[in-house]
C-alpha cells in the first residue's frame, strides 16, 4: 500500500491547537466557559488556557468517571463545560457517566476526546479509541463530531459552546491542511463536499478526509476518474439527505475512517443506504477487527491502506469489481 | 415544622410509600422506609426549594444517588406540591414518567439516577459551580451504604476537599443491608467515618430516624469551614413496619393485602 502524503501546508495546525486557541478566545469574553481536565491539560494543549483563565479551569486528577460526573454537575448549573481527556479513556472508562449523567440527564457537556483513533499509535491498544463511534452511536441524545480540518474544528467548537445538548468532539494530533477554500459551510449534521465527481464517492471523517481527498486527486490525474469527497464530520445525526444525493449518482461508495470497521461511519452509511433501496457497490475502509498493528499513526494508516494511494487503490478495485 | 409535625409527616409518608408500591406491585420498600425520615427533614426543614423555585439558579439541590428508593422521593415531592399525588397511581405503569428510578421528567427531580455511584460526582460538580460563582445554594446528596463500593464515589470523595466544598453535604443511609446480605458481609466500608475523615471530610453520625438529631446535624452545617460534610445516618431497613424491619426480603418485596393492612395498622398518625 502507498503512503500517507507529507503535509506541506505551513499554515496547517493540529486540530487540537485550533481547539485550544478557539477556546481561549471564547473564554476571554464568556465566563461561563469552563475546561475540565483529568491531568490532561498538557495532552490537550490547554496549559496556556489554564494560565490565562485559572478560574475557568477545573482539574479533576486522573479519574475519568469523576471527570464526566463532575462536568455534568457543572453543566446542570448553566456552565458551558468542555470535558477534555484522551478519547480512549473518556469514551471507555466513563462510558456510563456519558450515557447516564450527560446524555440521559441531558446535561449539555461538551465531551472532547483528544488524540483519538490511533493518534497515540505506538503506545498501543490501551491508548487507541477505535470503539468510540460504535459505542456512542448507540447512546440516545448525543451529537458525535469528528472535524477534519482547522476550519471545521474551529466552527465545531464555536457551535458546541452554544449547543444546549450533549456533544462528543473527536480530535487527533496531526497537522491538518485546509480541505477546501470554496466550501466554508459548517453545520452539525450536514456533511461537507470538498471535491466533486460522478465516478466514485469517498465518504470520510476526521483525519482520514485529507488522504481521501489526496486519493481523489490521484485518481483524477492518473486515471481520469472523478470522485466526490465528503467530509462527514457529524457521525450522528448522520446527513441522510446528502447520503441519498450522492448515492443517487449510482457510482460506487467507499467509506474511510480511523475507527474499527464495526459500528462506525461505514456501517452507519450502509444501514441507511440498504434500508432505503440503494444498491451501489459499497466498501468500508477502517481498522479491521484484529489486534491493531504496532507503529506510529502514519505507519498504522499505511498498514491498513488508509493512505492516499491505499484509498485510491481500493476505489479502483471497487469501480472494476 | 416542629419535631412532632415532622414525626406525623413521616407516618403519612410511610403509608403513602406502601400504598403506591402496592398499587404498582413494584418498588424498593425497605430502603424507601429507611431513608424517608431523612428526606422528610430535608424537604420540610432544610432545602430552600419549592415548586415555585424549582428552576431558580439559587435553589438548594438534592440529588438522590440511591435512585432505587425513588418511592420515598416521589411521596415527598407530591406532598410538597411538585405534582398531584394522584400521579403516583401511574407508578411503574406503561408510559408513566413515574418510573422506578428518578428522572427529570418528574417535577422536582434534579438528575436522572438509578445506576449507583453517580450522585456524589454530580453533586461535587454542582457545588464547584456554586463556589465559582459565589452562589449561596447548597448541594445535598443521599447515598446508600450498599453503593459505597462503587469507585466513582471515592473519586468524588477525594476531589470534594480539594475544592473546599463546605457547601456540599452527603448523607449515607446506613441501613446495613443490601440485596444479597448484610453490607458488612458483602464488602464492608467500615469504619466509614474514619475513611471519609482521612479523605478530608468533616463527619457526624446520627440516628437517621431521630428527627431532633437530624435537625441538629443539618443546623450544624458545615461541620467545619472549608470541608465537605458527611452525615452517616444509622437507619433500619423497613423502618416502621415490624415484620419488614431488618429483613433482607423486603429490599424490594411488595406486601400482599393482609400484610399491607397490618402495616397500615402499625402506621397510625
Amino acid at each position: 500500500m502507498g503512503e500517507v502524503s507529507v503535509v506541506t501546508d505551513k499554515k496547517a495546525q493540529a486540530n487540537l491547537d485550533v481547539f485550544s486557541n478557539t477556546l481561549q478566545e471564547l473564554a476571554s469574553t464568556d465566563r461561563q466557559i469552563l475546561v475540565v481536565t483529568s491531568d490532561s491539560r498538557g495532552s490537550g494543549k490547554l496549559v496556556p488556557f489554564g494560565q490565562k483563565y485559572p478560574a475557568q479551569h477545573i482539574e479533576i486528577g486522573i479519574a475519568e468517571q469523576n471527570l464526566v460526573g463532575v462536568a455534568a454537575g457543572l453543566a446542570s448549573t448553566g456552565k458551558k463545560v468542555f470535558a477534555v481527556s484522551p478519547a480512549c479513556f473518556l469514551t471507555a472508562r466513563s462510558f456510563e457517566q456519558i450515557k447516564t449523567d450527560v446524555a440521559y440527564s441531558d446535561n449539555p457537556v461538551k465531551l472532547v476526546g483528544i488524540s483519538a483513533g490511533v493518534s497515540y499509535g505506538a503506545l498501543g491498544s490501551t491508548h487507541h479509541s477505535l470503539h468510540d463511534f460504535a459505542a456512542l452511536r448507540a447512546v440516545h441524545n448525543l451529537i458525535i463530531v469528528a472535524p477534519a480540518d482547522n476550519f471545521e474544528t474551529e466552527q465545531a467548537i464555536r457551535l458546541a459552546a452554544e449547543t444546549e445538548h450533549p456533544i462528543y468532539l473527536r480530535f487527533g494530533k496531526k497537522a491538518m491542511p485546509l480541505l477546501s477554500e470554496e466550501n466554508q459551510q459548517f453545520e452539525f449534521g450536514k456533511g461537507r463536499i470538498v471535491h466533486e465527481g460522478d465516478d466514485l464517492v469517498l465518504i470520510a471523517t476526521g483525519e482520514t478526509v485529507y488522504p481521501a481527498l489526496q486519493a481523489a486527486r490521484q485518481l483524477e490525474s492518473i486515471h481520469g476518474i472523478r470522485a466526490t469527497v465528503v467530509s462527514m464530520h457529524t457521525i450522528k445525526p448522520l446527513d441522510y439527505n446528502l447520503l441519498a444525493t450522492v448515492a443517487a449518482k449510482g457510482c460506487p461508495i467507499l467509506t474511510v475512517e480511523e475507527h474499527s470497521v464495526f459500528g462506525g461511519l461505514g456501517e452507519a452509511c450502509a444501514s441507511f443506504l440498504i434500508q432505503n433501496g440503494f444498491r451501489n457497490k459499497f466498501k468500508i475502509m477502517g481498522i479491521p477487527d484484529e489486534y491493531t498493528v504496532t507503529g506510529s499513526q502514519v505507519e498504522i494508516f499505511n498498514h491498513y491502506g488508509l493512505s492516499d494511494s491505499g484509498i485510491a487503490e481500493e476505489g479502483l478495485k471497487l469501480i472494476n469489481k | 415544622m416542629t419535631i412532632n409535625e415532622l414525626a406525623q409527616k413521616s407516618v403519612q409518608y410511610r403509608r403513602n410509600i406502601l400504598k403506591y408500591i402496592v398499587g404498582a406491585n413494584a418498588g424498593h420498600t425497605g430502603g424507601s422506609l429507611s431513608c424517608i425520615d431523612i428526606l422528610n427533614v430535608l424537604y420540610n426543614y432544610v432545602l430552600n426549594v419549592s415548586p415555585g423555585t424549582a428552576k431558580s439558579p439559587d435553589r438548594d439541590r438534592y440529588i438522590q444517588s440511591k435512585g432505587h428508593t425513588v418511592e420515598a422521593l416521589y411521596v415527598v415531592l407530591a406532598d410538597k406540591g411538585f405534582f398531584p399525588e394522584s400521579d403516583l397511581e401511574t407508578l411503574c405503569k406503561y408510559k408513566s414518567h413515574y418510573i422506578g428510578h428518578p428522572t427529570k421528567k418528574v417535577a422536582g427531580v434534579e438528575q436522572n439516577t438509578g445506576s449507583l455511584g453517580h450522585g456524589l460526582p454530580l453533586s461535587v460538580g454542582t457545588a464547584i459551580s456554586a463556589k465559582l460563582d459565589e452562589k449561596p445554594f447548597r448541594v445535598f446528596t443521599l447515598l446508600g451504604d450498599g453503593e459505597l463500593p462503587e469507585g466513582s464515589n471515592w473519586e468524588a470523595a477525594l476531589l470534594a476537599p480539594q475544592y473546599r466544598l463546605d457547601n456540599l453535604c452527603a448523607i449515607v443511609d446506613k441501613n446495613g443491608l443490601q440485596i444479597t446480605a448484610p453490607t458488612a458481609d458483602v464488602c464492608s466500608t467500615d469504619p466509614l467515618d474514619k475513611k471519609f475523615e482521612a479523605f478530608g471530610w468533616a463527619v457526624r453520625q446520627v440516628d437517621g430516624h431521630d428527627f431532633q438529631a437530624l435537625v441538629d446535624a443539618f443546623d450544624a452545617l458545615p461541620f467545619e469551614p472549608g470541608k465537605p460534610s458527611l452525615i452517616i445516618a444509622n437507619t433500619v431497613k423497613g423502618k416502621g413496619v415490624s415484620y419488614m424491619e431488618n429483613q433482607l426480603k423486603w429490599h424490594h418485596g411488595v406486601p400482599n393485602k393482609e400484610q399491607y393492612e397490618q402495616a397500615l395498622a402499625e402506621l397510625k398518625e
